[in-house]
């Protein structure tokens, strides 16, 4: 029995992966932008799938999100902007890049033989670290999902890296695009003819359903897949959809670019304010256990939502929860941002380049 | 077990990597050179993740709270086994890997937008994203007049 | 060493956390300058931010003298379990730079950015300076190779766009901005490759607890691949030779701030990163030798050659000194490949005269550029007379740059050809020679051009650059003369790294 369902797993990945590699070649194959673009997005889906028989549910939800949506969003944008024609195929270009990527792939499948088997137990990666973090979770952070725990707490400074990749982003496209003549032009309102009803009627009660789900995804993370990350993507998707459907003037005289900004930046400020409240404390820098003075600890009963453990876990709580609450504000507010950038962006009229 | 078996995972993360960069490489344009680097870096992905898996695991989210679904999986397993490498009576996959992935992702997104943004204004300044056209704009450039009167 | 009694006065509250307080402050100024009303403002932050991290550099540097080695656990954590910050002397030294050059930026940055950057693009442009400066200080104290990663795109991502920004002087920036970030992003994800293959060889990501266990492991491939494809995804970022091709572009056609601060910290900081893995993550043995004294060394020489080469051929003073750029990084990796401590301590000092020789010349570069669009070296003509201020610090940043004596460049390549002497490594001192008659050429046609030609008639006439920039143009020139007559400081602190990395005193 157990045989079978080993086999049954270890056969999916096979064939998730040998449909991954096609998705790549036929990337590779189109001359077709746009096909290359809806490609990508099918490759992210199928990815994720592949993700979750990894049993990596959290990457496979971010995976889904990032990959699929908000990646898809901005090439598509891009393209628009661009209006690029077919891609132009030229055999001589493909020579030196030949020899360069099968050089590359040799070295990698030299290295790749001295990988421990698949699925090892006792390799180094999965006996050393990994295997700790999963023994000590329940004591040290109490939070019932260890990828929050490690993404949080043991290598939250990390994660504070990342969210500060993910605000520099936001910078970057927005001095890219921001300014300038053509920016700040959204085209005008979508028309607002009859058969548009159904479309804006939908777009309505579909809103404030994002947003809620955004926000169950951001607090159930330390209990469940998901955080601050796919919770930031899926509630820019808000206002992303109500700019499609009513138009980018609308959502911009609601959602100011500059408040937007502001928002962005809060994240990045929140999530390293918790660390140096931790280290006025007397802790160090994110250590949670210091987030609350201990006469502040001594307030918080034992056993408040059922966690009867150590007072300690009350800051690795609230530690979590408020820097999870800070990437939530970043990575929304900078796929807006983001988005801004590129719809708020007037096409150059054909013919007239310089 | 044959390599090609047991490193399968590997190799088709290799594969993946191959082709990200062939496309990134062998094409001028812009838009399709973002492509090719964003494919080049899911590819690590696979390669991490697969580090991560351990054979009759299950997703490490919900350590300690019942779980009926990872109990009846490590049922299945090979008691000694679940006793050598199990946590608490249930195998667990490793979970750093995830968490490196999940940072791998968001720099990856993050890429994409600015790369994007900056193939936009090239549009806007040089009328092409083909990077022989840019090329030719920008030698012409390159001998114009500097310090002019 | 006086230098740091006199600066060192922080409280000892202060003193036990700044080792992060260094790279959290810029974090905090970055999001602070993001949120200022004007580009006024944004400056008064930057500078404030940058001055702070420097200060607590300073803290970092004294405790260091005194105790070592820190760690520092970042979330309680101790490693491998959670990630560390360790400083040793290189560390230390490499954070005084970025910090000093990331203080005279920011002051420079205030009538700098003027000409090259449009008012409204100031406040996010400061923020994007802040956000770099950080992310090349976490990059030089950090003891965890993921955590490395992550630090090299925050340093990354931001200066991308704020090359771009550069198109406003020179619309070139922009493709050059695009081939950084493909070059950049090929570069950090060959370097998160090579660390996955480490880590599934010791199933940790903390470089200590790595060495340890790379030290018990016997002849892999995946190890060995991995230490490979570590230093190629370096390389890329540290433009050493023949991975450089993104980098005469984009120092060429950035604004001066950034061109300035990215040439005197962003190579460097990729070589610090190399230079940790090579010597005190690498297993020590064959592999490593191998790689110093057959890989490194020869395209080190390739660069001081082929690049110095084509800096000669180049026709625009920016591109002059980018092409440079490149073959200095050849200077520095060639004191490297020795693996001496004579050979490690010359590198370091070298790198650290580069910065500031670089620095000054990128700056007033930036100087001229205030009041002048001069591109080509014809352009300079006559420059000398009318901007005579800026023009000797640029004089004096080439001087150093072609080792002209009572300069710390001169010190830099001396020092470097005693090591390469005492190693019996003839035929680096060969090269060194011949890279140096190389810079003379290149840098003497600049000079003459600028100093003893007549201006082109009926050009436009440049103007002297206001105090604000040339203050801290004077402090990096003023220092590269200092150091020049005086090298305890520098060359303490490069003896203290070199025996940090190789154990014994030189």
């Amino acid at each position: 029995m157990s045989e079978i369902a080993l086999q049954v797993n270890f056969g999916l990945n096979i064939a998730l992966l040998l449909m991954l590699v096609a998705i790549g070649l036929a990337i590779a194959r189109t001359r077709s932008l746009l096909a290359a673009i809806l490609l990508m997005g099918v490759y992210s889906l199928a990815s994720a799938v592949w993700l979750i028989v990894m049993d990596a549910a959290d990457v496979a939800f971010t995976e889904a999100v990032v990959g699929a949506g908000i990646s898809t969003v901005v090439l598509l944008g891009a393209i628009l902007l661009v209006r690029a024609g077919p891609v132009r195929h030229n055999w001589r270009m493909t020579i030196v890049p030949a020899v360069l990527v099968l050089g590359v792939g040799g070295l990698l499948v030299y290295a790749v033989t001295g990988l421990p088997e698949f699925g090892d137990p006792a390799s180094p990666t999965n006996a050393h670290v990994g295997r700790r973090y999963l023994i000590q979770t329940p004591d040290e952070i109490g939070v019932p999902n260890v990828v929050t725990a490690v993404l949080a707490s043991y290598r939250g400074f990390d994660t504070l890296g990342e969210t500060v990749v993910v605000f520099a982003a936001g910078i970057g496209v927005a001095l890219m695009l921001g300014f300038g003549p053509r920016s700040n032009l959204p085209p005008a309102p979508a028309a607002t003819g009859d058969h548009h009803v159904v479309l804006r009627v939908t777009a309505k009660l579909l809103i404030p359903l994002i947003a809620l789900f955004a926000f169950y995804v951001q607090f159930h993370g330390d209990l469940g897949a998901g955080g601050g990350f796919q919770a930031g993507v899926i509630l820019a998707v808000a206002p992303i959809l109500h700019a499609l459907v009513f138009g980018l003037r609308g959502t911009i005289a609601a959602l100011p670019v500059r408040a937007v900004r502001s928002i962005a930046t809060m994240g990045v400020l929140l999530y390293s304010g918790v660390g140096v409240v931790c280290m006025i404390n007397g802790g160090g820098f994110l250590d949670y256990d210091y987030l609350f003075p201990p006469s502040v600890e001594a307030m918080i009963p034992p056993g408040l939502m059922g966690d009867p453990d150590h007072a300690h876990h009350w800051g690795q709580h609230f530690g979590i929860f408020f820097i999870e609450l800070g990437v939530l504000l970043t990575v929304a507010a900078t796929m807006v941002t983001i988005f801004y950038g590129f719809a708020g962006r007037a096409a150059e009229e054909p013919g007239a380049s310089t | 077990m044959n390599v090609a078996v047991t490193h399968f995972n590997y190799l088709a993360a290799v594969v993946l990597m191959m082709i990200g960069l062939y496309v990134l490489f062998s094409t001028g344009n812009l838009i399709k050179r973002m492509i090719g680097l964003a494919l080049f870096q899911t590819s690590t992905a696979l390669f991490y993740i697969s580090l991560g898996k351990v054979s009759g695991g299950t997703a490490a989210i919900r350590i300690y709270a019942d779980s009926p679904e990872a109990r009846a999986l490590a049922a299945q397993l090979d008691p000694a086994y679940v006793q050598q490498f199990g946590v608490g009576g249930v195998v667990y996959s490793n979970p750093l890997p995830h968490v490196l992935i999940l940072t791998a992702i968001v720099v990856g997104v993050a890429t994409l937008s600015v790369g994007l943004s900056i193939a936009v204004r090239i549009r806007e300044a040089y009328g092409t994203v083909e990077a022989g056209e840019i090329e030719a704009v920008a030698r012409v450039d390159a001998a114009g007049a500097g310090r002019g009167p | 060493m006086i230098l740091f009694e006199a600066l060192y006065v922080a409280p000892p509250a202060l003193t036990a956390q700044a080792p992060i307080l260094v790279i959290a402050g810029p974090l905090i100024g970055a999001c602070a300058a993001a949120l200022s009303p004007g580009g006024r403002t944004a400056w008064m932050v930057s500078v404030l931010t940058a001055a702070f991290a420097l200060w607590m550099a300073v803290a970092v540097a004294g405790e260091v003298a005194r105790e070592g080695v820190i760690d520092y656990a970042l979330g309680g954590f101790a490693p491998p379990m959670g990630i560390a910050l360790r400083i040793d002397a290189l560390g230390a030294t490499m954070a005084l730079l970025v910090a000093s050059i990331g203080v005279m930026g920011a002051l420079y940055s205030g009538h700098a950015l003027e000409s090259e950057v449009k008012a409204e693009k100031r406040t996010l442009f400061q923020s994007g300076y802040l956000l770099c400066l950080a992310g090349f200080l976490g990059l030089v104290f950090t003891g965890d190779a993921f955590n490395a990663f992550v630090f090299l795109e925050v340093s990354s991502i931001g200066t991308y766009a704020l090359v771009a920004v550069g198109e406003a002087r020179d619309r070139r920036a922009l493709p050059a901005a695009f081939s950084y970030l493909i070059f950049g992003t090929v570069g950090a994800t060959l370097y998160v490759l090579g660390v996955g293959f480490l880590y599934a060889a010791t199933g940790t990501l903390n470089m200590v607890d790595m060495a340890m266990r790379l030290a018990t492991l016997g002849d892999n491939s995946a190890v060995q691949a991995g230490l490979a494809f570590v230093v190629a995804g370096l390389g890329v970022k540290a433009a050493m030779f023949p991975l450089h091709g993104w980098l005469p572009g984009a120092y060429a056609g950035a604004p001066s701030l950034v061109s300035m601060f990215l040439a005197a910290t962003a190579t460097k900081a990729a070589i610090y990163l190399i230079i940790r893995f090579v010597f005190d993550v690498f297993p020590e043995g064959e592999f490593g030798e191998v790689f110093l004294s057959w890989i490194l060394a020869p395209l080190a020489a390739a660069a001081v050659i082929i690049c110095s080469v084509q800096a000669i051929f180049e026709n625009e003073v920016r591109r002059i000194l980018a092409f440079s750029s490149v073959a200095q990084v050849g200077f520095i990796l060639l004191g490297v490949s020795l693996a001496t401590p004579a050979g490690l301590s010359a590198g370091m000092f070298y790198l650290v005269a580069h910065a500031l020789m670089k620095g000054a010349l990128f700056m007033a570069v930036g100087a001229f550029a205030v009041s002048v669009r001069a591109r080509t070296v014809e352009d300079f003509s006559g420059i000398a007379r009318e901007a005579p201020w800026s023009a000797a610090a640029f004089g004096v940043g080439a001087a150093s740059l072609a080792g002209v004596p009572l300069t710390m460049g001169f010190l830099a390549k001396w020092s470097l050809v005693s090591a390469a002497l005492q190693a019996g490594e003839i035929w680096i001192v060969a090269v060194l020679a011949i890279g140096s008659l190389l810079t003379l050429i290149y840098v003497g046609r600049m000079l003459e051009v600028m100093f003893f030609r007549a201006p082109v008639r009926g050009a436009e006439r440049a103007r002297e650059a206001p105090v604000g920039v040339l203050a801290p143009l004077f402090v990096l020139a003023g220092l590269s003369l200092w150091f020049g007559v005086d090298a305890t400081l520098p060359a303490s602190m490069a003896n203290a790294s070199a025996s940090a990395l190789v154990g014994a005193a030189p």
